[in-house]
């Protein structure tokens, strides 16, 4: 078992070098440079050349690489050329926001994917069967942000039944501890902060889920019907277990097994889906944060925000596989 | 689980959002010495000599005042905390008498030491911030540094030389040439005076230099302690999340009639105009046409129009002929049917400019100047009494890319005045280009002889406007007037507001007959309130007083 983490853990180093490539070529690529951004339209040229000298943009490319492995691999991520604040102050306020919005997304996409797949397996060919398949199509055909952008007219602004934007009114009094709102509501004991946060992830929890939970309903439906024909399913059958109790015991949980994978999976979407989520809905994450810094060029905030999604993607699969590990032992032999 | 149980459950989990979404609307209607702002995002720092973007001075505008300000509404300069001003008879020497008993926030009382202290922090500024990504507006007014950074413009090329001061509540600003324009300047909430002592409790002025190049403030003035005389001082602000800035009960003059105003940022638009349409905000910043349609057709929202504060134009350069005679530039003048393209491609935020000034700026000419209207025959005769052969052909560049207020699409722009010169005796050549790419130092280097072009003023002062194109030479133009220039630099040094006034509005007229440009377009940007929002007055530098809303 420690060798296969270690072995795992080995690798992220060169996926992380190869990431920090591409996203320094990328952000390069983009179209237009920070000092048209920052310096406007009347820059003139020697503006420019003084701006790209003092953030050192006009040293050769292989240097400027060099210097931004140097200071990432230091734990310095740089400061934001837009709001001169260090990029790691900006990730401790926003990555919670962006965990907060992901969870609720996977909590919405698993209480309604599980018994979704599982009823559409149980009842195989029949009309929720079908059902069940329409609904998955739509949820991973309909782009997030389209779907945000309804599911906020109708409920928020037509229906008014729930916010529209940000993560907390701005009239509530809260406190926050640890920058997840609903948790700091309940940990500070400040119930209507806590409601009031919930009732701001409940619309974006739902677009940015929509993608996982249809995944994870098919990859449920699939795998239950996989199990219902194992012999142990047949023989607890024949042994004259009750029919709920041999779905709960022996088909529900081994099914469980390939959907933990998709979890692990599932976060990149998820991460990907905040951006636009976060965007329609005004909610100050990490996607909102590098969608900004693509329009400004931010160069720091662009490499070490990416970097550091990256890295976050890259340990949740390697939780994911070590928590699969355990559950199953096949794994870990092979 | 049974059927009807299950329905139970879904009806009773809708109608608690319906309560608590009913129960926060009451909240919200109680709130009413709240004026909730939604803005396009967070500002950057809280210290206006640091920044020049309009998020960050509109709430440093309501926490900082100036010596002068622009009268609410207009571009218009009136005492602040200066009480008024004189200049000395060789224009060098500004004294301004200072408000008296006025307090920062901090307790610091107010006087000619504290505006030295400003003046002085700005002139000394260190070199790593004396960029135009950080002290634009310095740049632009003053010109140079004490301590200019390696390459930069020192004393020699600075405007401003010095501070002193005349007793408790006498300062003199010296300036090293004569030069009226930087007291429209001085206006902008960049030059807001903050209490000497907060900059130094608070560290306004320490912080490190990154491997990256990049300042960061280790102090807190610009972060949590920003310390003025305004009518409202910051209370908190988290970033992301909110702003919140309270009543000064200490203020000087009129106190603020809301008592708290929050500040959040939403960068998008849509997002913006459905916060303002559930109530969630009550003022939205900078809308889009097409959003702008929707908040008027929503009877609980209005919208108004910060007034237009630019100009967009046809750019001729003289010195490629043959544009060098005026009766070919009349010609284009003719040949543009401008009416048409502020009416079709504007959404209704376009005012059709007979001058280059818009009209809120002083010297803006009321009556005399030469009117164009778009008159094909008229254009021909023009060429033919030139002597040019029709039709005759010119190159008309114009960018592909980055719509502007001045220029929402400036390829249909082009379009339509390339097919009204067509009509008009002209035959154009169509040279598009990337703004970055080409467009705009091709155009300035001189190489283009038609061009679409504009310009957004820093600072309500016709200097900025008509010296800054038509006071010297430029490849751009190619035009060379001495008399023109010499007029322009001679309204530039009037140190007596009405005769220069009028020095500007005659120089205004004399562009309009040489037509060094032919302008079309001044716009307008719409914002929404809710209807209940009263007092909110607009201001074309979009520095609109918050102490002046009434949230009923």
């Amino acid at each position: 078992m420690l060798r296969f983490v270690v072995r795992r853990l080995l690798l992220t180093i060169p996926i992380l070098l190869g990431v920090s490539v591409l996203i320094f070529v990328w952000v390069r690529a983009l179209p237009g440079t920070p000092a048209d951004a920052l310096l406007g339209e009347r820059a003139t040229p020697a503006d420019v050349v003084e701006f790209n000298q003092r953030y050192g943009l006009n040293r050769p490319l292989y240097v400027q690489y060099w210097a931004y492995l140097k200071t990432t691999a230091s734990g310095e991520l740089g400061t934001s050329v837009t709001s001169h604040r260090p990029v790691t102050t900006e990730i401790k306020e926003r990555f919670p926001a962006t965990v907060e919005l992901a969870v609720a997304a996977m909590v919405f996409a698993l209480a309604f994917g599980l018994p979704l797949g599982f009823f559409a397996a149980k009842k195989y060919r029949s009309p929720v069967d079908h059902g069940s398949l329409f609904l998955s199509l739509i949820g991973i055909s309909i782009p997030v942000f389209f779907l945000a952008i309804i599911l906020k007219y109708v409920f928020a602004v037509r229906l008014g039944w729930l916010p529209t934007v940000g993560r907390q009114d701005v009239l509530v009094n809260a406190e926050h501890p640890t920058n997840f709102y609903v948790l700091d509501g309940i940990v500070t004991g400040n119930w209507v902060a806590a409601w009031d946060a919930t009732q701001h992830l409940i619309l974006p929890a739902i677009a940015l889920g929509s993608i996982p939970l249809a995944i994870i309903s098919r990859v449920t439906r699939a795998s239950v019907l996989d199990v219902q024909s194992e012999d142990y399913v047949r023989t607890a059958h024949a042994k004259g277990v009750p029919p709920s109790q041999v779905d709960r015991r022996h088909v529900f949980r081994n099914a469980l097994l390939p959907v933990s994978t998709i979890i692990g999976l599932s976060f990149g979407i998820l991460l990907s889906g905040a951006v636009l989520t976060e965007t329609v809905f005004a909610i100050p994450g990490m996607g909102s944060w590098m969608k900004e810094a693509i329009f400004n060029h931010d160069y720091p905030v662009l490499q070490s925000g990416i970097m550091f999604l990256a890295l976050v993607f890259i340990i949740v699969n390697l939780l994911v596989d070590i928590t699969y590990a355990f559950i199953d032992p096949r794994i870990r032999v092979s | 689980m049974r059927r009807g149980t299950k329905v139970g459950l879904v009806l009773a989990a809708l109608s608690l959002i319906a309560a608590t979404a009913a129960l926060s609307a009451s909240n919200r209607a109680q709130a009413k010495d709240t004026f909730i702002v939604g803005a396009e995002g967070d500002p950057v720092l809280l210290d206006g000599s640091l920044v020049s973007d309009g998020t960050s001075l509109r709430v440093t505008a309501q926490i900082f005042e100036g010596l002068v300000r622009n009268k609410p509404g207009t571009l218009k300069i009136e005492p602040a905390l200066a009480t008024g001003w004189k200049a000395s008879k060789n224009g060098l020497v500004w004294t301004f008498p200072l408000r008296k008993g006025v307090k920062f926030t901090d307790g610091t009382p107010f006087n000619s030491a504290a505006v030295c202290a400003n003046f002085t922090r700005w002139w000394y500024r260190p070199s790593e911030l004396q960029g135009d990504d950080i002290s634009y507006y310095w740049n632009t007014v003053f010109g140079g540094y004490a301590k200019p950074a390696p390459g930069g413009n020192g004393p020699d090329k600075s405007l401003y030389k010095g501070c002193k001061t005349r007793g408790q509540y006498k300062v003199e600003l010296i300036l090293s040439r004569r030069s009226t324009s930087f007291l429209g300047a001085l206006a902008l909430a960049n030059f807001g005076i903050a209490s000497p002592t907060a900059l130094k409790k608070y560290k306004a002025d320490e912080g490190t230099v990154g491997s990256d190049g990049q300042f960061r403030p280790s102090g807190t003035f610009a972060t949590q302690n920003p310390i003025g005389t305004g009518p409202y001082k910051l209370q908190s602000w988290k970033i992301g999340d909110k702003l919140v800035l309270v009543r000064n009960e200490n203020y000087w003059g009129p106190k603020a009639k809301t008592k708290t105003v929050i500040v959040r940022p939403i960068s998008d638009t849509t997002a913006r105009v459905q916060a303002l349409q559930t109530g969630e905000i009550d003022f939205a910043n900078n809308l889009t046409p097409q959003d702008a349609a929707v908040v008027k057709s929503n009877s609980n929202l209005k919208v108004q129009y910060r007034p237009a504060f630019n100009v967009g134009y046809v750019g001729i350069n003289q010195k490629i002929a043959p544009l060098n005679k005026l009766k070919v530039r009349q010609a284009i003048a003719y040949g543009l049917d401008r009416k048409s393209v502020v009416g079709a491609f504007y959404g209704g935020q376009g005012q059709l400019a007979d001058q280059f000034l818009p009209p809120l700026v002083e010297g803006y000419a009321k009556k005399g100047v030469p009117q164009y209207p778009y008159n094909p025959a008229k254009a021909k005769q023009l060429l033919q009494e030139a002597g040019e052969k029709l039709p005759v052909e010119l190159e008309f560049w114009y960018p592909t890319d980055r719509p502007r207020g001045y220029m929402p699409d400036p390829p249909r722009n082009f379009q339509a005045f390339a097919a009204s010169l067509g009509k008009s005796g002209f035959k154009i050549d169509a040279r598009p280009g990337q703004w970055r790419g080409g467009y705009v130092s091709g155009v300035q280097g001189g190489k283009a002889a038609l061009f679409l072009f504009g310009w957004t003023g820093d600072f309500g002062d016709p200097a900025n406007f008509l010296n800054v194109h038509f006071g010297s030479q430029t490849d751009q133009f190619g035009f060379n007037n001495p008399a023109l220039f010499s007029l322009l630099a001679k309204a530039d040094q009037e140190t007596d507001i009405a005769k220069r006034t009028a020095l500007y509005q005659q120089a205004s007229v004399n562009v309009m007959q040489l037509l060094p440009m032919v302008p079309y377009v001044h716009s307008t940007v719409p914002v929404g309130l809710r209807k209940n929002v009263t007092g909110y007055k607009m201001s074309p530098v979009e520095l609109e007083p918050y102490s002046t809303v009434v949230v009923g």
